[in-house]
């Protein structure tokens, strides 16, 4: 029987304790669903592009993208990335109002720019060019509403993690909280502008 | 331990090979055409080939657990030996070489049976444009201006060149005896070559599921004389039935396990107007198949899938 | 008021379907009854429906894998009797209508819902334990996947009675699972099933990537990881890569079905292709997914049977990476029939060959574990031996099916379907008996009973060369897959005999229960009291079986692959610390399974078009989900008093017991 106390390996145990929640762990496990989001996101840009000759008949891309409304809309969400950008500064500075006036600033772009794509969507179906007139246009609205569904989806964690931080101020929790927002939300940036790019002037251009 | 058990495993290993010698009943082991009698030789090299590997892993697999039982005291036991630089070159090695070997068979013949490939032969082929209805085969003859439904014949020794499209559901056309098989598609047009060396009555089906009726969709390829392929040609013409764009509708509803029906004449263009029917295209030719290939952006994989723009 | 959902959806005029349901009923009642008899509602609840602990988990998912593997057996046993009768004329018992979802059916839950809950299940019980953690990294979320993963099971199940299941084949190709060619739930069923449970498996593969990387013990380098760990690591970076495509691939279709897009129909410019290739850009790895743990679990088996380090540790690392690799490059091998050009189906013929390199790798390993070991004939042994016969038969014809050559007049027959059961029965599906026959002792605190347990494996294995060995002569007997009935004569005698494979294979099952059965009745003499009950040589076999909550009264230091096996040899195995530190640990919560089972609400919902219904369970689910971020409670500290206690139970109980807790050499014991 080999029940010896090790007094030695105890200490060196303890020093290495894991914590479940540390937000090291969150912040690296949220940047694996940002990944696993990425392939999303390219499995349907690899769609698009497959199908955005696959015009049925209908419009084509240059017929109904209107680049100054969406260069507007990018705008908005460039900007955004700048005022959250400002509010995680103000958090790191401990400054809980300033973060909460960045993100309020921030949560008002986001939701300009789900406004205008609302009202492009909603101008395009009017004009009989819905999801359901050709593949393309399928596939546009698929791929540029699912960017939409993301920010929505950020805009609403934004609104309950402002709650909470107007509640509970900048605990560690919420600021690993508002680095996970951030790295999303700068993440639907990129994707914005692959949108842009690929879908809007590349639309536009050929 | 009952480890002789394991040599049960033994008599599979002798009867796989056996299995890939005989087949007398066995369709893809008796092929009646140059194309299937290719196939058939690749798939006996490439197994005898890999056999080299799967033979020796298996008796190892059983000498090993037999000679190192833990029963058996006298074989030698070293608990902690885990590498060995000449065991581990041999083993990432020699599947590599034999990979290499399978891999350029495969390059090869890949090119050789490529579907889509005509046969070399000297005599002029005939031309069948195939159609995939729900459940049953139409084949249509422009040559000939003929077309079927559930039956088709062609001389023996001559390629016949296969045009194939869907109307709804994707099948595959196979005629299991004569080689390789292919996918119908609505809107897009495939290929296949095939030729029969020997005369006699072979079944086609359709190898993917597409429905309730796919079971019974099944179709008899007649290979012939030139003089039987004459009169088989003039016992459909005999036929008074027409089948135009009025009558295909008709044709076209689901229906399961149809007999034969020969159609003695046929509209020319029909065949393109179900090709036509899924425009994927606006701003495109509408007459250019050919042309769909610019259309695969991305998709390089299935590049020639011809489509109707 | 309920969308398309009316009486009429239950297939009242179907007698095998009804008297199915009577007996899930009945069963379903005895189970409630029982629970409320002895009062163990409450137990239930608070210990495992709303437990955040992996093992807990890790036995639920195995628990609904095992009653799906009935499920889906059911479905097998049905196909192969209609298969032996169906002959020339005779339609069988079973219409296209029916038969085609069974087998539908058939291939969803083997694998989506028996194979990757029983390979998720046992990497839950294991990884945490040999890296010497006390949990995953996101315990919650743990729960969470599990219990959206039992929601697309209830969705599957619920498909038996209300409505319909697919019609189309696991695959769903487009354009026959378009509305216009399945009008019917079926399709709609399936798909909310595979995106419920499929975001939990993603969700798995997040937290067991943090927990594996972030979260090992003191001193456990990556190389110095168990295989089993690394193995699971590199499915979960299959699973991270590919279940999202699923997702993508499944929602365009969705919107195909729900708002009349055209990404995969006939019309208006969709292309089915399309669906093809992104089913199978997830569908490949899917099955290095199912594979790659099996691997893992017979490396960790033969090296503890066999008394011996694993041979060739490294090389088996790189081939594992070099299989996840690979396996993203080899997708179009599924359709070489589809009018690809020769230089692209070669292309992808050659990469699929190469994978058989690294597989290879892998079988000489095994093999040279073996050599020179001193080889225990344990159940778990004996399934590894099957495997390694069985799979190098199916690895072989699986190679052929590379051939493009061959393929052209092999694709979609039956030697096709010999070809993957030949590799996910032999493979995958023995690798995970053989890992639940290991891994018991340590969840439950007793081992299986060993007689019965080899019973069950020589009925599965000549059962299953019984039922597929026909089907690879019968693919050359040129009969395709998914036919109801069929006029060639020759082809009935072999099925007749596949036929009475599956019967045999119905006995490994019996054997099975049986075995659970005696065992647990017999538990008291199976008892592991060491916690080391096969002379393991991981971290999970130092620690008690079962484990106490917390894994590890202190945490492990590493300094050698095969760390416990190290620690015996040096004597430092169970050794006390003078004293214990508090222990942070996560608390239970109902959230998870809150939020599970409204997404089974919710997929039930849009199945049938209940708009309001799932309007309402979406809303419940994200409205949980916050709630639960206002929830601060969510953890605890264990006390050192507690664990004190805790500990000299255990060390009391096997020194009354005269354990010798010195290593020994398990090879003297058979």
């Amino acid at each position: 029987m080999s029940t010896d106390v090790m007094s030695s390996h105890h200490a060196a145990g303890h020093d290495h304790e894991h914590d479940h929640d540390s937000g090291g762990n969150t912040v690296f496990g949220f940047w694996l669903y940002l990944m696993t989001d990425c392939v999303l996101f390219a499995s349907v840009f690899a769609t698009y592009a497959v199908l955005v000759n696959h015009t049925a008949g209908g419009p084509s891309g240059k017929d109904i993208f209107e680049l100054p409304y969406v260069l507007g809309e990018t705008f908005l969400l460039l900007i955004s990335s700048c005022t959250y950008g400002f509010s995680m500064l103000a958090a790191h500075r401990g400054a809980k109002s300033q973060a909460l006036a960045w993100l309020g600033a921030t949560f008002l772009l986001g939701a300009g720019f789900i406004g205008m794509e609302i009202n492009e969507f909603h101008h395009l179906i009017v004009e009989g060019f819905g999801p359901d007139r050709s593949a393309f246009l399928s596939s546009f609205f698929t791929l540029v509403g699912m960017h939409g569904l993301h920010v929505t989806a950020g805009l609403v964690w934004m609104l309950v993690l402002m709650a909470q931080i107007k509640t509970r101020g900048l605990t560690s929790q919420n600021n690993t909280r508002l680095m996970c927002l951030s790295l999303f939300w700068h993440f639907l940036d990129i994707v914005w502008i692959c949108v842009f790019t690929i879908v809007y002037l590349m639309g536009v251009a050929a | 331990m009952k480890i002789e058990q394991f040599s049960g495993y033994l008599k599979h290993l002798v009867w796989l090979p056996l299995l890939m010698l005989g087949g007398c009943n066995m369709a893809l082991l008796d092929p009646k055409g140059q194309v299937g009698m290719d196939e058939k030789s690749l798939i006996i090299t490439a197994t005898l080939l890999m056999l080299i590997v799967v033979v020796p892993v298996i008796v190892m697999t059983l000498a090993f657990a037999w000679k190192y039982r833990a029963s058996n005291t006298k074989a030698t036991y070293r608990p902690n030996w885990s590498h060995s630089n000449r065991i581990e070159l041999v083993v990432w090695l020699v599947p590599c070489v034999i990979v290499a070997i399978l891999g350029t068979i495969t390059w090869t013949s890949t090119h050789e049976l490529d579907p889509y490939r005509p046969l070399d032969s000297d005599v002029k082929p005939i031309e069948i444009q195939v159609v995939s209805l729900d459940w049953k085969w139409l084949f249509i003859y422009p040559e000939q201006g003929i077309a079927t439904v559930n039956e088709i014949a062609f001389p023996k020794d001559t390629p016949v060149n296969f045009k194939i499209t869907s109307q709804s559901a994707m099948n595959s056309f196979f005629i299991p005896q004569l080689g390789s098989q292919i996918y119908s598609m609505a809107g897009m047009q495939t290929k296949l070559h095939l030729i029969a060396n020997h005369e006699g009555s072979f079944e086609g089906i359709s190898a993917n599921l597409s429905g309730e009726g796919f079971s019974d969709m099944k179709f008899q390829a007649i290979s012939t004389s030139q003089d039987g392929f004459k009169d088989w040609v003039a016992k459909v013409k005999a036929n008074p039935e027409t089948l135009d764009l009025n009558s295909y509708p008709a044709l076209v509803e689901p229906s399961k396990a149809d007999p034969v029906r020969y159609f003695g004449a046929v509209s020319p263009t029909l065949y393109q107007h179900i090709l036509m029917q899924y425009a994927h295209g606006g701003h495109h030719a509408m007459n250019s198949a050919e042309h769909a290939d610019a259309d695969m952006v991305g998709m390089h994989m299935n590049a020639r899938t011809e489509e109707s723009n | 008021m309920f969308g398309k959902l009316t009486l009429e959806a239950v297939p009242f005029h179907e007698p095998i379907i009804m008297v199915t349901l009577a007996v899930v009923a009945l069963l379903g009642f005895g189970v409630f009854a029982a629970l409320t008899y002895y009062r163990k509602w409450g137990y239930l609840w608070s210990e495992w429906l709303t437990s955040v602990d992996h093992k807990k988990i890790g036995v639920m998912y195995i628990l609904v894998a095992l009653v799906m593997l009935l499920r889906g057996f059911a479905d097998a046993i049905m196909m192969r009797a209609q298969l032996a009768v169906a002959q020339g004329g005779a339609e069988g018992f079973l219409p296209p209508e029916h038969y085609d979802q069974i087998f539908t059916a058939h291939g969803v839950i083997m694998i989506i819902f028996m194979a990757m809950p029983f390979m998720v299940g046992l990497m839950n019980i294991a990884v945490p334990l040999q890296i010497g953690a006390r949990d995953v990294a996101f315990p919650f979320l743990n729960s969470l996947s599990f219990w959206l993963f039992v929601a697309g099971a209830i969705l599957v199940n619920i498909s038996l009675g209300v409505g319909e299941f697919a019609r189309t084949g696991w695959v769903a190709y487009p354009p026959l699972a378009e509305l216009g060619y399945s009008p019917g739930v079926g399709v709609d069923y399936y798909i909310w099933a595979l995106q419920l449970s499929g975001l939990g498996t993603l969700l798995t593969g997040v937290n067991f990537l943090v927990t594996v990387f972030k979260m090992r013990t003191p001193g456990m380098t990556l190389m110095k990881m168990p295989i089993f760990t690394w193995a699971c690591t590199f499915t979960n970076i299959l699973i991270v890569a590919s279940f999202p495509i699923l997702t993508a691939t499944l929602g365009l279709l969705t919107l195909d079905r729900y708002l009349d897009m055209h990404f995969f129909t006939n019309e208006l410019g969709g292309n089915a292709m399309m669906y093809i290739n992104l089913f199978w850009a997830w569908g490949h790895p899917e099955v290095y997914i199912l594979i790659l743990p099996a691997f893992g679990i017979f490396s960790e088996v033969i090296s503890t049977f066999s008394g011996k380090k694993l041979f060739g540790y490294t090389s088996m690392v790189w081939a594992s990476g070099a299989i996840t690799l690979l396996g993203f490059v080899v997708w179009l091998h599924h359709f070489f029939t589809m009018g690809s050009g020769a230089n692209v189906n070669a292309f992808f013929g050659v990469a699929t060959m190469i994978i058989s390199v690294p597989t290879g790798v892998k079988l000489f390993s095994w093999l040279f574990t073996m050599f020179r070991g001193r080889i225990r004939f344990t159940t778990p042994v004996l399934w590894t031996l099957g495997f390694m016969v069985t799979f190098t038969i199916g690895g072989m014809t699986g190679v052929l099916l590379a051939v493009p050559g061959a393929d052209y007049v092999l694709h979609n027959s039956l030697f096709l379907i010999a070809h993957f059961h030949n590799t996910i029965i032999g493979g995958a599906v023995f690798g995970y008996l053989a890992g639940f026959t290991f891994w018991f002792p340590k969840a439950f605190g007793f081992k299986l009973d060993e007689r019965l347990g080899k019973g069950a494996f020589w009925c599965w294995i000549s059962g299953f060369f019984v039922a597929f060995m026909p089907l690879y002569v019968l693919g050359f007997m040129g009969m395709t897959r998914r036919l109801n009935h069929y006029d060639n004569a020759m082809w009935q005698p072999y099925l007749i005999v596949a036929f009475c494979g599956a019967g045999l294979i119905l006995c490994g099952i019996l054997f099975q229960i049986a075995q659970l059965i005696v065992s647990f009745k017999n538990r008291e003499q199976l008892r592991d009291l060491t916690g080391d009950p096969w002379g393991g040589r991981t971290l999970e076999w130092s620690t008690s079986s079962p484990p106490p909550f917390y894994n590890f009264a202190e945490l492990p230091t590493v300094h050698k692959l095969d760390a416990f096996q190290d620690m015996k040899e040096k004597g430092t195995a169970y050794q006390r610390p003078a004293s214990y530190s508090p222990i942070h640990m996560p608390k239970n919560t109902a959230a998870g399974v809150v939020i599970g089972l409204l997404g089974a609400v919710f997929g039930f919902a849009m199945v049938w078009h209940i708009w309001w219904l799932a309007g309402l369970s979406f809303i419940g689910m994200v409205a949980t989900f916050i709630a639960r971020s206002y929830n601060q409670d969510v953890d605890y500290y264990v006390q050192p008093d507690e664990i004190e206690r805790i500990e000299s139970q255990h060390h009391a109980r096997f020194e009354a017991h005269g354990q010798t807790l010195n290593t020994t050499s398990f090879a003297e014991q058979v």
